[in-house]
């Protein structure tokens, strides 16, 4: 699997190690997302969605197994590589749309470039309009992110995860806060950029309706993957 | 978000100003502090210079005299009374080599100044009134880098020609003679000599006033039967404080013996020590509370913003970033803080010159607006916001990106 962008081989979580209450809350899972490929991550709660995007998305450590993200073999890279990895090739947006309230639209979407960069340019700016554009935000861009609607919010955060053209965008329940018609804008965005980028996307949902609109849907129980279903989209 | 600012001023001045409230009151106890440490060490310095210009403005810092054996002749304003008690048929003894002596104390980098002297008790007689005065005789050039006569005098001018005479304000009156009058000079050995009042000086002190007169060296050489020998040598020294030191080593260089005004003026002394380490210790203290509250607020500050640290970290903010982030708003808590206090605390120092006064209306004493320390102050403010806001920082910088995501 040359062209795998996330690679999880045996990869096991557990919580709490070294005391009593130790749980392993994933179970060797292996895993490949191909470039480009839009999957839906689906599971009840508690069955280890959230802990498994975290991994995926260098937030944390597996306890066993190997994880591999966009050829970068990652159980060797010590806190500033992974920092850059991140950075560099992984965009986010949770579900409870975590723009940074200090800053307008604009900003939070400048921020992954700045922080990376370390000083604002105008190519920064640029870009930054260009993707709030694509979210159809550009007249709120100098909103302070707690002046915006939740579905708003959270077409910024699609924004500011592009902001680096990262290869893989991790969206855990991006839609769990928005009413049914925001939910579809959002996911709408999401769909638009992995057709026009190629950008693979995880996406953990429980909008079985959602789902379905994606390549492809992996199905999580008590930290263990369950064989693929298919979509309605491609059978 | 201006261009070219980088990455963590933007991020901590908007942190700072999201945090208003905290903000502001933090740099209000800042600034409170600040502005005590300014004030009172103004008003220490001010009372500490004034009290110490009083006591040297007509005193040497260190007086040489012959190795100690029995009496030991003294002089000067300060101790004029001492100088008459001295036996008069005893004779002024001379410092041997005392040339010499003077060309290596000069040397000496912590030496400011050097000025032989020979003095001892005459009488003073005008008319039908006699009295008996200390005097001393003086190189000016050397002797007026000691003691500036010349900014003392009330009359005449601070001229020390062979045969001319300055005298205290008090003696003048008491003689009835001014400038231009003849005043005979009696010595208990039968040395006479006539000279005349070049200048009359205030000492700033009655005693003084009354005893001392001023002559050239040869002149009261020739009087006291000291031809080529001096009774004591004045020295003043750089530090005024590290007098004692300088006049133990004088001491061992010559083997002469070498008074400090720390040692002749030890209870003064004591007391501007006991003061320094009071002020030392408030400073520290309120550094301390600052450096605290600091803290207090950073930390609050981490907690509050954990979710927005995860974010930053989750698109790809480093540690140090994080890290520099909140140790930059310690330091620029610190340095808003320090011109706040530096503020209130001039206020405070004009209104004290405005509205403190002597019963007579003249200023108590003088607080200098020292920029020194309020530079001082910043730096302090500033490295203890840093020191400060380390710990905080670092639990911003080591906090769990997933647990703070998590919330
Ligand atoms: N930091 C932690 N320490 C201990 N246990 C944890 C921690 N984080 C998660 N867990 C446990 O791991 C399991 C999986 O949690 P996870 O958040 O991954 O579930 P999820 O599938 O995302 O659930 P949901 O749909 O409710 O978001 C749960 O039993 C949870 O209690
Ligand atoms: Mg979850």
């Amino acid at each position: 699997m040359a062209d795998a962008v996330v690679l999880l081989e045996a990869v096991r979580k557990s919580y709490n190690v070294g005391t009593p209450v130790e749980t392993e809350v994933l179970h060797g899972i292996d895993l490949a997302l191909e470039k480009g490929e839009l999957c839906a991550l689906m599971g009840p709660s508690g069955s280890g969605k959230s802990t498994l995007l975290n991994l995926i998305g260098l937030l944390d450590r597996p306890s066993g197994g190997r994880l591999t993200i966009d050829g970068h073999e990652t159980s060797g890279l010590g806190d500033k590589a992974l920092t850059r990895l991140r950075g560099h090739t992984i965009g986010f947006v949770f579900q409870y749309h975590y723009l940074i309230p200090a800053f307008t639209a604009l900003e939070n979407v400048i921020m992954p470039m700045l922080v990376d960069r370390g000083r604002p340019d105008p190519e920064m700016r640029a870009r930054a309009e260009a993707l709030l554009d694509s979210v159809g935000l550009v007249p709120w861009r100098n909103n302070l992110a707690t002046n915006m609607s939740g579905g708003q919010q959270q077409r910024v955060a699609v924004a500011r995860a592009l902001a680096m053209n990262p290869a893989l965008l991790l969206a855990d329940e991006p839609t769990g806060n928005l009413d049914t018609k925001s939910a579809q804008g959002v996911f709408d965005v999401m769909r638009a950029v992995n057709r026009d980028h190629g950008t693979t996307i995880l996406v953990v949902t429980h909008n079985r309706s959602l789902a379905d609109q994606c390549d492809r849907i992996v199905q999580i129980v008590d930290g263990r993957i369950t064989p693929d279903e298919g979509t309605a989209a491609h059978g | 978000m201006n261009d070219w600012v980088p990455f963590e001023w933007i991020a901590a001045s908007r942190f700072l100003k999201e945090g208003r409230m905290q903000t502001l009151s933090i740099l209000a106890g800042i600034g409170i502090g600040v502005g005590v440490i300014i004030f009172m060490s103004a008003a220490l310095a001010g009372q500490l210079a004034n009290v110490v210009r009083r006591v040297l403005s007509a005193q040497a810092h260190i007086v040489l005299v012959p190795p100690q054996e029995v009496a030991r002749p003294l002089r000067g304003p300060e101790v004029a009374e001492a100088a008459i008690v001295q036996r008069p048929l005893q004779r002024v003894r001379s410092i041997d080599q005392w040339q010499r002596i003077i060309d290596e104390v000069a040397a000496m980098p912590a030496v400011t100044a050097v000025s032989p002297m020979a003095s001892g008790s005459v009488l003073a007689v005008r008319g039908e009134a006699t009295r008996s005065v200390s005097v001393q005789g003086v190189e000016p050039d050397r002797y007026f880098r000691i003691v500036p006569l010349p900014d003392k005098i009330v009359a005449g001018a601070a001229r020390l020609g062979a045969d001319d005479i300055v005298i205290g304000a008090d003696l003048a009156t008491d003689l009835g003679v001014r400038v231009g009058d003849k005043l005979n000079i009696a010595v208990a050995s039968g040395q006479r000599a006539t000279l005349t009042v070049s200048g009359i000086v205030d000492l700033g002190s009655k005693g003084a006033n009354m005893r001392t007169t001023y002559v050239a060296l040869h002149t009261a050489q020739a009087l006291l039967g000291l031809i080529g020998g001096v009774s004591s040598i004045d020295v003043t020294v750089r530090d005024i404080y590290a007098a004692e030191d300088v006049a133990q080593r004088i001491s061992a260089l010559t083997g002469v013996e070498a008074d400090s005004w720390i040692k002749t003026n030890t209870q003064l002394y004591l007391a501007i020590s006991a003061q320094a380490i009071a002020n030392t210790t408030i400073r520290f203290f309120v550094g301390l509370a600052i450096a605290f509250g600091i803290a207090a607020v950073l930390i609050v500050s981490v907690v509050q913003k954990s979710k927005e640290i995860g974010i930053l970290r989750a698109m790809g903010a480093s540690r140090g970033q994080i890290l520099r982030v909140f140790l930059l708003q310690g330091a620029v808590l610190g340095l808003l803080g320090s011109v706040i206090g530096s503020a209130l605390g001039a206020l405070a120092i004009i209104l004290w010159g405005a509205l403190v006064r002597n019963p007579d209306g003249t200023p108590l004493f003088p607080l200098e607006l020292d920029p020194e320390l309020f530079l001082a102050a910043a730096i302090l403010a500033t490295l203890s916001g840093l020191i400060a806001a380390y710990v905080p920082a670092l639990r911003g910088a080591r906090l769990d990106p997933a647990a703070a995501i998590r919330g």
